[in-house]
Parts: structure tokens; sequence; C-alpha cells
């Protein structure tokens, strides 16, 4: 980046206006036709500028499992999706249960350099479901966690739920909830219903999903504090959710990229690159998740981005890892399967994938406006393109399962505090990351 | 066809194919020398990740009558059980020159996956694979259905001919592999079982699905087909206890005595005598369960026939 600063000219925003961006340092000094002229121009013609996004739910796998991601990694991929700020979750080992292992997240973070870093904080003990964890310390930390999560486990025993709740409160914190009831989902390998029948495979019954959120929005409505529901998979907990938000109880709630697009019978050929937790579900699940975007219902869109080796996914699929990989085609996924149907346009997309999540979050430095004194967090992103997807990527893991589908939009720049860590859609060596 | 995976991937050709190549391996073994040179040089092995006797034993005989060299690796002592994946298992079985590998596996899909990696060319014959399915056993039960109902020399299909499965259909590979293979012969299936181990979405499975066994019998079934009620489903709340599952489910010796006495009684084997099948319909004249099993080693040679003998050599 040019010390004297770099314009950005005749970029798109999101309510379709064109104008100039102008960035000085870290931050935005001007939007409009009035800018130094000796600023370094960078021609965005035709591209649209957006808040840069933010990912509510990421997993970096440091510490424990770097040999599926690591922090920098996992940065350099959510850059290329045009991200400035992730949320890894807890489930690392040692788990982020403490202020210790929160703060060494955080501090890698700003040592990679390419996202912000903010990490999640687990709500009980190594996430076991039973104690507390170190909820107001890791909140005091350097880390500042505001989002609790024992993501991949369920805080399913109602009484630590509700604890939890009403201890967040004191700090304006959110519980965002894996919701799957373990009983109902013993050894659960897909979406229940005819075609697991047909494979074989433990059914995992959307009745799992749907009656713990119904539980979690009564409790936070019991207690009057907030909850983040994670990857809503079913029609049904649509409309639990929708039902909740009309009583007024304070619920937010995402969806994943993979569930607004991929449907159960892909599981058909046992390819364990389809194994996901939540299951992917049914065509008529996909539809109401779209809805459910475009009417508000559901808040945010988050990759769940879950790093895997190559063997835990080369084997059968009772033995497979759940998860796929997912920043750097989020934002393609998101234009592919809701602004090339007409369900939402660039204002809706740029909430969803910015100005809530760091709402949900609490963070000020993240999802603001691209006006002038904001960070310089942005993406442009090209709304012409039509990417096949090759399986190319930063992260440690292949686990793509978007191999060979053209997905529609691609991120051309990402501007993290004023630097560019993405340009022309080339990862940046940027020079203030650790070597690790 | 180059693996046998599932009854689903069976057409109607194919299947009236290996039945009728499976009444040419019969006389093979009517005669006092129970042997063809067929697969003379080659090698089959038996890959057994889950504990079965007759399978594995009509495997065995199988290959060697058609004189195939055999060789069995059960996950009970080998190295599996140190932590050896499915992969490397099967790549130093292949170094050894395997061609062709018979996998019963308690995974669901385990022979998809060989038969799809990259890692594999052995030819792939699914032995039971979880509660998916065991393609063998749904020839093996419809060449003794046609024997008994259409005669020794019929070469034809099943259309006409009702069957009843009942039991635990929700964990049954022999009920999934039943199920599209018999229909594939034109047959028309029913099943019976408790909700919780016949989900409603079975319907879309069969013909029709009863709830009531007494109900379901009274329709008149050309054949029974009992399965096999394992005991911890009870403790996984699918059905109360042992006594209530026989008193409702099970083939007693009353409800024997009021079938049509032309119903055909069938067990894939092995039986839980008193709990879902009586001894005196186990052991009845109607019963054809020592069938299903003599008919297992001619309908194997088939398919290995099939496979190994006449696939191969198109290529």
């Amino acid at each position: 980046m040019n010390n004297a600063g770099t314009v950005f000219t005749n970029v798109s925003l999101a309510n379709g206006q064109i104008t100039n961006i102008a960035v000085v340092g870290e931050c935005i000094s001007s939007v409009g036709d009035d800018y130094d002229k000796a600023l370094k121009i960078i021609d965005c013609t035709g591209l649209v500028a957006l808040s840069g996004f933010v990912d509510l739910h990421t997993h970096l796998r440091e510490p424990g499992f770097e040999q599926s991601e690591t922090i920098l990694t996992g940065s350099k991929a959510a850059a290329m999706g045009g991200f400035t700020c992730v949320h890894p979750m807890a489930n690392t080992n040692p788990v982020a249960d403490n202020s210790a292992v929160v703060e060494q997240v955080h501090a890698l973070g700003v040592a990679a350099g390419f996202v912000q870093v903010q990490p999640i904080g687990a709500v009980t003990a190594n996430l076991e479901g039973k104690n507390l964890a170190d909820l107001g310390k890791m909140n005091a930390s350097a880390a500042h966690v505001t989002v609790f999560s024992d993501d991949g486990k369920c805080v399913s025993d109602s009484l630590v739920m509700r604890r939890a709740l009403e201890y967040v409160k004191a700090f304006d914190g959110v519980i965002a909830q894996h919701a799957q009831d373990p009983l109902l989902t013993v050894n659960a390998q897909m979406n229940e219903g005819a075609l697991s029948l047909k494979l074989g495979l433990t059914g995992w019954p959307a009745v799992a999903e749907e009656a713990i959120i119904a539980r979690d929005v009564l409790l936070a409505q019991e207690v009057g504090s907030r909850l983040h529901v994670c990857h809503v998979s079913t029609k049904g907990s649509v409309e639990v959710i929708r039902w909740a938000k009309s009583r007024g109880i304070n619920v937010t709630a995402e969806v994943t990229p993979h569930h607004l697009i991929l449907t159960e019978d892909l599981v058909e050929s046992y390819n364990p690159i389809y194994k996901v937790n939540p299951p992917l579900r049914s065509q008529e699940d996909v539809l109401a998740l779209r809805q459910a975007v475009a009417d508000g219902t559901i808040d945010i869109v988050a990759t769940d981005h879950a790093p895997h080796t190559a063997d835990s996914k080369d084997c059968e699929w009772g033995e497979a890892a759940f998860g796929m990989i997912g920043l750097e085609t989020a934002a393609a996924l998101v234009k592919t399967t809701l602004i090339d149907t007409g369900l939402i346009d660039w204002v809706r997309f740029e909430q969803l994938l910015s100005h809530n999540p760091a709402a949900i979050s609490r963070l000020t430095n993240q999802g603001q406006a691209l006006a002038t004194g904001s960070f310089a967090n942005i993406v442009f992103f090209d709304p012409t393109t039509s990417v096949k997807v090759d399986g190319t990527t930063q992260s440690k893991s292949l686990n793509n399962p978007y191999i060979g589908m053209t997905l529609s939009g691609s991120v051309r720049h990402t501007l993290y505090r004023g630097v560019l860590t993405v340009k022309d859609s080339m990862i940046q060596e940027i020079g203030n990351h650790n070597g690790n | 066809m180059r693996h046998l995976l599932s009854a689903s991937d069976l057409s109607i050709e194919s299947t009236l194919e290996i039945l009728n190549l499976s009444l040419e391996m019969q006389d093979v073994n009517s005669r006092d020398v129970k042997k063809l040179p067929a697969l003379n040089g080659r090698s089959v092995a038996n890959l057994f990740f889950e504990d079965s006797t007759r399978t594995r034993f009509s495997f065995e005989i199988a290959a060697k009558r058609l004189s195939a060299d055999v060789v069995n690796f059960t996950a009970k002592g080998s190295s599996v059980s140190k932590g050896e994946s499915l992969k490397d298992t099967v790549l130093t079985l292949e170094a050894m020159g395997i061609e062709a590998l018979v996998v019963r596996h308690h995974h669901s899909g385990a022979a998809n996956t060989i038969a799809n990696a990259a890692w594999s060319k052995a030819v792939v014959i699914n032995a039971g694979d979880g509660t998916h399915q065991h393609p063998t056993q749904a020839l093996t039960d419809a060449l003794t259905i046609r024997q008994h109902l259409k005669g020794n020399k019929d070469l034809g299909d099943l259309r006409g001919v009702r069957i009843l499965i009942v039991g635990d259909i929700l964990h049954s590979r022999v009920a999934r592999s039943n199920i599209d293979l018999l229909r594939t012969l034109g047959a028309h299936v029913s099943l019976a079982g408790p909700a919780t181990l016949l989900p409603k979405t079975g319907e879309v499975l069969a013909d029709a699905i009863y709830h009531n066994l007494d109900d379901a019998l009274a329709m008149g079934f050309d054949v029974v087909m009992m399965l096999r009620m394992q005991m911890e489903r009870m403790n996984s709340v699918f059905v109360p206890n042992a006594n209530e599952y026989s008193a409702l489910w099970g083939l007693s010796n009353q409800r024997f005595q009021s079938l049509k006495s032309s119903t055909l009684v069938m067990h894939p084997g092995p039986m839980n005598r008193g709990l879902e099948i009586s001894s005196e319909a186990a052991d009845s004249k109607q019963s054809v369960i020592v069938d299903q099993v003599r008919n297992g080693v001619a309908v194997r040679m088939a398919v290995l026939f099939k496979l190994l003998a006449q696939e191969s050599s198109d290529k």
C-alpha cells in the first residue's frame, strides 16, 4: 500500500450509488468525488464495495489441531473470502474455556494480521455441558469475548443453559447455541427420512434441532437474555424462530452457505465430503431457509468453516469427520443462492455478511458503514464473474464440497484496516506475521 | 456391472442372469466332484470387519468350488483393531495380488467406499454393510422363492408373488436388499413391524406397510419372511421387551397355523427360536430356511463367476 493512501474509484455501494472511496492509513478518509488527487488510484469500475465480511462461526483449529488449520492459514482463507473478521470456535485443544487460551488465539490473530480474530469462548468448562466456563474472565481479558458457544456440542442441560443465559447478561454477552438434542441423535449420520432409511444411515431428526431451539427461546425470554442460534438447518426451526421474534424474544439466527444450496441426496454417494453437522437436509428445507433469510427471520450467514485432514474424509462414512470448509466460497454462494434468485439485494447481502454479525458480537470496529472515519475494512466484490470452483485454497484442508460447481461472483480485493490482504483475487504478503 | 454393492443396482436382466446361472451352479453342487476350473489362479479375499460365520463360509465355499484362491481377513486379530484404516487394509491386500474383495462391514456404505476409492482397483462384492444392503442374501431368497413357488426349471420373474417381511425393518440390510430385488422381479412386497422399527417413510420403499401382524397375515401372503430381532434393540427403547415383541410380532405356532398351507416361511438366519419364530414354524414343511442356506452357495458362485470370469473378460 502506498503510504500516502489509495483511492478506489468508480465503485458501486450496496445501495447502487457509484462513488470513490479514499483510504489513508487504517481509515476511510473520504467517500465521494472530493479526494486527494495525489493518492494512488485503483480503478474499481463494476465492483461492489461492501463493509468487510464478519464470520461469526469459524473453526481455525489452533491450538491443538494444526494439521488441519492454523490461525495464519485460516486467516488467509478468510481474507480471500472477503472477511475482515472471524470468530474462531472454542473446540480447540486445550478448549477455549479460559482467558489464557482466548488471549493466545487473539494474539496469534494479530500476529497473522490478515483479519481480526475475535475468539468465541466455551459456555461450559471443557465443553462438558456441566459447569460454566470462565465467562466473565474471558470477557474481561484482552480478547474481549462476548460470544460464547459449545459448538459441536449442544448445551443440552436446561438448567446450565438457563444459568449461562442469565450470567452473560452482566456484560451483554450472547450464547450461541449448537441446537442438537444429544439423546435424539445418538450416532446420527444424516437427515432422517426416506433416504436415511434407504441408505441404512442413522437418522438425524429435524425435531432434535427444533425442540432445543423452542426450549432456548423460551429460556431467553424467561431470563431476558440474548440467544443466537447457530447453523439453522430445518424449515421447522425457521418457524420456531419466526414465532419467537414475533413475541419480541431477543434471538438471532444464522444459516451456513452449504445449507442454502446442498441437499441430502448428495449423501447417496457415501462420500464423506458431504458429512456435516447439522446434516444436509431436503430441498424443502433449503427453500425455507432462503426465504427466512429474505424475510429477516435469519439474521446472518456464517460459514462454519470446518477444516479436516484428507485422512479423516478418505474413509467409511461412519468413521469420517463432520464438516466442510467454506470461507473462500461463502460470498459467491450467497450471491448465487439469494441475489441471483432475486430474494435479496446488496443492502441485505451486506447486512447478512457484515453489519449483523458485527452487531451480534457487539463489535464497533467491524461492520461499519463505508463512511469517512470508519476503519477501512472493505471488500470489493465482482458480481459479473462466473467461477468454476477448482479446490485451490489458502486453507490447509481440502474438504471442499463445491469443487466442480460454478458459482457467481468473486472477491477481487479485500482491505483490512487499510491493508490490502487480497488484491486481484490473490493473497498478499503483508509481512507482519511471525512466520508460523 | 463391475461390483455388486446393492440389490438396487441390479436390473431385471442381470438379476435373472444371476439367478439362472445359480441353477447351473446348483447342478455342479449336486455332483460328486463339486468343482469348476473357472476361477483357477484368481485370488479372492473375504474381508470381514464384522462377525459372521454362515456368510463367510458360504462365500469361501463358493470361491473354492470355482477354484479361486481364497484368503480370509477378519478384523478381530488383524491390525484393524490396532487402528489400521480401511484404506491401508485394502492397499495391503491388493498389493498381495487380491483381485476381488468380499466385504462385510459394520458401517453402511463401506463397500461403496472401497468401490469408489481411487486407491482400490479390486472387484467389490458387498457381503453386508451396516444396516444398508446384503445383495447376495436377496438373490438367495429370490432363487428360493422362485424354486418353491414356480418349480426348479422356471427361468422367469416373480410377477404376482405377494411377500410379507416382518420385524426390524429399520436395522435390516436383508429387508432392504429383498425389498429392492423382489420388487425389481415384479413381486408385491409388504412390510410389518412396530412403528419404531418400521418408520412411516417405509411407505416409499414398499407396496404396503402394517403395524399389526395379525392384520397383515390376514391378507394371505405367498411368502412370510421373518427377520432376526436383535436383543440390543430392547435396551435402546425400540420395543418394550422380548416377551412383548414375541407376543405381538413373533410367528407363533398359532399364527403359523393360520397361514395358507402354500405360504412359504423364510428367515435369513441366525434365528432366535421362540422370539421371532416358533420351532413349529421354523421346522415345518412350509419352512424353506435350510434351502436359503443351500442356495446361498450357488448364488455366490454365480456372482463370483459373473464378476470375475465374465465381466473381467469383457474388458
